[in-house]
């Protein structure tokens, strides 16, 4: 009786149809549109000419780097400045932007010339990447230390990492460790940075009685930052060899050794006593630096990119000490990877780019700009001097870190590098399941070597 | 007669073939001028809709790192879709997303407009569309963030709970494995839930007042009133709100990739986040293809029904 009948608006029975296509086609227009453009550049390892420079007449490089790091930026107006006929046409995106879009700009016709890259693996397999070996010979890198770039060596195949021909070089070479607040340090007791692991726990708990959060540590979203603390515990655990092995897909090397085990463990009982900050699950990086700048946490495993930050906006006030080891007087052990860039294979003026890069490991000014800005080890010659910095400031502290792990032979690249997606898919979300206690450390390890086997055979 | 009879038929016979001729011409003409006004559409919708379509289906039969080579493994793709963990389990989260984005909005929706339609006055009612309806004004992106600092351990949300006694409930929300789905459901439901308001308080501004007055003569209360008179009439406006949310929640991406991005773990991975890391960081073009094709299959299947069931029975 009191139903309403209405002429108007009468149903479509196509209606559905069409949503459920036009939320297919969303979808399926992005990846054809995207993918449609991707087509394979052919591989350029062709001799060049004695010493390849950027020549008088106006070059326009175009280059492709990473939004908040501000230091290719000042490099390459350094570089303009004593070669006034180069310019540079400089696109920025997120680190995650460029993972994803890297293939599709490389392989368009634009491609640049200088490029931050992601894992390189991939990019080589497509041939998408210049073969440095050429620029290797002209330029003399072998007078480099040779363990600075063995990180970017791989056959054309892509695997296994740390041989064959060199793809890409780093702006500089950074190394991690942990980062300490000077005045909390104090209020807990801490007298000097603590020589053996054991130390360092009682550090830790120590700062938990007095109502310090001992760690302040990034783990949510994405990026799984347990990682960095997790694989300093394996560096103290075990040796740097395997755990390379493993990264440069070396064949039979796995993730889940009796030596990893122990130092996941070693992390779950962190966990498990409460160091870290309780909401690490949806820290992201830059609330956690926020935290620490704002005297939240004792603590954070980070990497010397910071160290000029901290120079800057906390003179004197932030401490840093590299992850110690099982026993006294044991090897220290560091992630340290070079900030990747390369040139891409279909880029205009491959022979400047180069000469960009050798610029940087080896001019004064470049090298100083490279300490000063980005706080690391600017790589390059032996016999070159690292500049100058202040005196007890954070950087001279990582740099001295850094000389320390060159000398140990401690430096790891990172278990993220491992392949293109373990970080994000398999790291990430073991490490969030250990922090939330829904995964046992054997059971971590064991994900990941399962989804390490299987992007591997999938070439992803 | 028999001659008359049988001319007769004759007669109109060809009287009708001849205007059947013209009538013939007329309407190919007709047909054809059609076909040139519907041909641009026609075309940007086979460029842009169809064959995508077509290419990601081929894609989806493929093993391709967008790239290097293709090689093909015929259904692999659609059998992984069903027997890895985490894709299943991406496809589970979108209709758990339903639950929020379907379920919150068109009930509270319904509950709001009820209300609005009895209570508010013309101006107070204008001012509280308005305010209902800015969800939807506001980017989604920037939703998604201003929640995450209302969700995040020190954010509002756990300020007010502290504040009213219950701080031992706080926690950070959008990094807590059995909340974070549940929490990026309701940002989902708070931006969803002024569109359905709004539709539903225009499609019950169509009902006969009369219908009302009829039935508060009969004695009807406010609830009688809402089951025997609105609901009813606002069957068609109601499946319209249930289609856009579900369709909203089974293709989820822009709150979860602001949000979460799929985690803590899994925790909160869908279909659209799924299909976009298998294709731009894993570069498992494939597998991305093929879980868009069963997204595309899953909206379809889901939407069918409630388009049959609230039909207007009309046409």
């Amino acid at each position: 009786m009191l139903r309403r009948r209405d002429a108007g608006g009468r149903r479509t029975p196509a209606a559905p149809l069409a949503a459920g296509l036009l939320v297919f086609a969303a979808v399926a227009v992005l990846l054809a549109a995207a993918l449609a453009a991707a087509s394979a550049a052919s591989d350029s390892s062709a001799a060049v000419k004695a010493k390849p420079n950027c020549g008088k007449k106006p070059v326009t490089m175009k280059g492709y780097f990473e939004t908040g790091f501000p230091l290719p930026l000042k490099l390459t107006q350094e570089f303009t400045r004593q070669y006034p006929n180069v310019k540079w046409s400089i696109r920025q995106d997120q680190f995650a932007v460029i993972t994803q879009n890297a293939p599709l700009v490389m392989s368009g016709p634009n491609a640049p010339d200088l490029m931050r890259l992601p894992q390189l693996s991939g990019l080589v397999k497509d041939h998408l990447l210049k073969n440095l070996d050429p620029y290797f010979k002209a330029f003399k890198w072998n007078r480099f230390p040779a363990s600075q770039l063995v990180q970017l060596r791989m056959p054309s195949s892509g695997r296994p990492r740390g041989v064959g021909s060199l793809w890409a070089m780093g702006l500089n070479y950074s190394m991690t460790g942990v980062f300490y607040n000077k005045q909390l340090a104090a209020k807990v007791g801490m007298k000097a940075a603590p020589a053996t692991l054991s130390q360092l726990d009682a550090l830790l708990a120590k700062a938990k009685a007095a109502g310090v959060t001992p760690i302040v540590q990034f783990n949510g979203g994405e990026t799984g930052g347990l990682l960095f603390p997790l694989q300093d515990l394996m560096g103290a655990y075990g040796s740097p060899t395997p755990i390379n092995n493993w990264i440069f897909q070396k064949r039979g090397a796995r993730i889940d050794t009796a030596a990893n085990l122990r130092a996941t463990q070693h992390l779950q009982r962190w966990i498990k006593a409460g160091y870290f900050n309780n909401d690490a699950n949806a820290t992201d990086y830059f609330q956690m630096m926020s935290k620490f700048q704002a005297g939240e946490g004792l603590l954070i495993f980070d990497g010397d990119w910071e160290s000029g930050n901290f120079d800057t906006h906390q003179a004197s006030r932030i401490g840093f000490f590299l992850m110690p080891p099982l026993k006294k007087g044991g090897r220290h052990a560091a992630m340290s990877a070079p900030l990747t860039f390369g040139i891409a294979a279909k880029a205009k003026h491959p022979g400047c780019a180069a000469f960009f890069l050798n610029w940087i490991a080896t001019n004064p000014k470049a090298r100083r700009i490279n300490v000063i800005v980005g706080g690391s080890n600017p790589g390059g010659p032996p016999s070159l001097p690292i500049p100058k910095v202040k005196p007890g400031s954070t950087t001279s502290r990582t740099l001295a870190a850094g000389r320390v792990v060159a000398k140990q032979n401690g430096a790891m690249d990172f278990i993220a590098n491992a392949t293109g997606s373990i970080y994000a898919q398999s790291w990430t979300p073991a490490v969030q399941k250990l922090f939330a206690g829904q995964i046992s450390p054997a059971d971590v390890l064991k994900s990941v070597q399962a989804d390490y086997v299987k992007q591997v055979s999938g070439g992803s | 007669m028999t001659d008359a009879t049988s001319s007769h038929p004759v007669r109109r016979t060809s009287r009708e073939a001849a205007t059947s001729r013209a009538l013939g011409a007329g309407a190919r003409d007709v047909r054809t001028t059609g076909w040139l006004y519907v041909l641009p559409a026609l075309a940007a919708y086979g460029l842009f809709v169809l064959w995508p379509i077509v290419k990601t289906f081929r894609y989806s039969l493929y093993q391709w790192d967008g790239v290097g080579p293709a090689r093909w493994v015929g259904l692999d793709n659609y059998r992984s879709v069903f027997s890895d963990n985490e894709l299943a389990s991406s496809l589970v989260h979108a209709f758990e997303l339903i639950l929020f984005f379907t379920g919150i909005s068109v009930t509270l929706g319904l509950l709001v407009a009820t209300v609005m339609r009895r209570v508010a006055t013309r101006r107070v009612g204008g001012v509280a569309r308005a305010v209902l309806f800015l969800p939807q004004v506001v980017p989604l992106v920037a939703a998604g963030i201003a929640w995450s600092w209302m969700l995040a351990s020190d954010g509002v949300v756990n300020q007010t709970l502290s504040a009213v006694g219950l701080g031992r409930f706080t926690r950070a929300w959008l990094g807590d494995f059995g909340f974070a789905l549940p929490a990026v459901g309701v940002i989902g439901a708070w931006v969803l839930l002024g569109l359905c308001t709004v539709l539903l308080l225009a499609g019950m501004s169509k009902i006969d007042p009369a219908l009302y007055e009829a039935a508060q003569i009969d004695g009807a209360g406010a609830i009688r009133e809402f089951f025997a008179i609105t609901l009813p009439n606002l069957r068609y406006e109601i499946g319209v709100c249930i289609t856009v949310t579900m369709i909203a929640a089974l293709s989820a991406f822009d709150i979860v990739f602001i949000s979460t991005r799929g985690g803590p773990g899994e925790a909160t991975m869908v279909p659209g986040l799924k299909i976009y890391q298998l294709a731009f960081f894993n570069r498992e073009v494939g597998a991305a293809s093929a879980l868009a094709v069963v997204l595309m299959v899953l909206v379809l299947v889901c939407i069918l029904p409630v388009q049959w069931l609230t039909r207007r029975d009309d046409s």
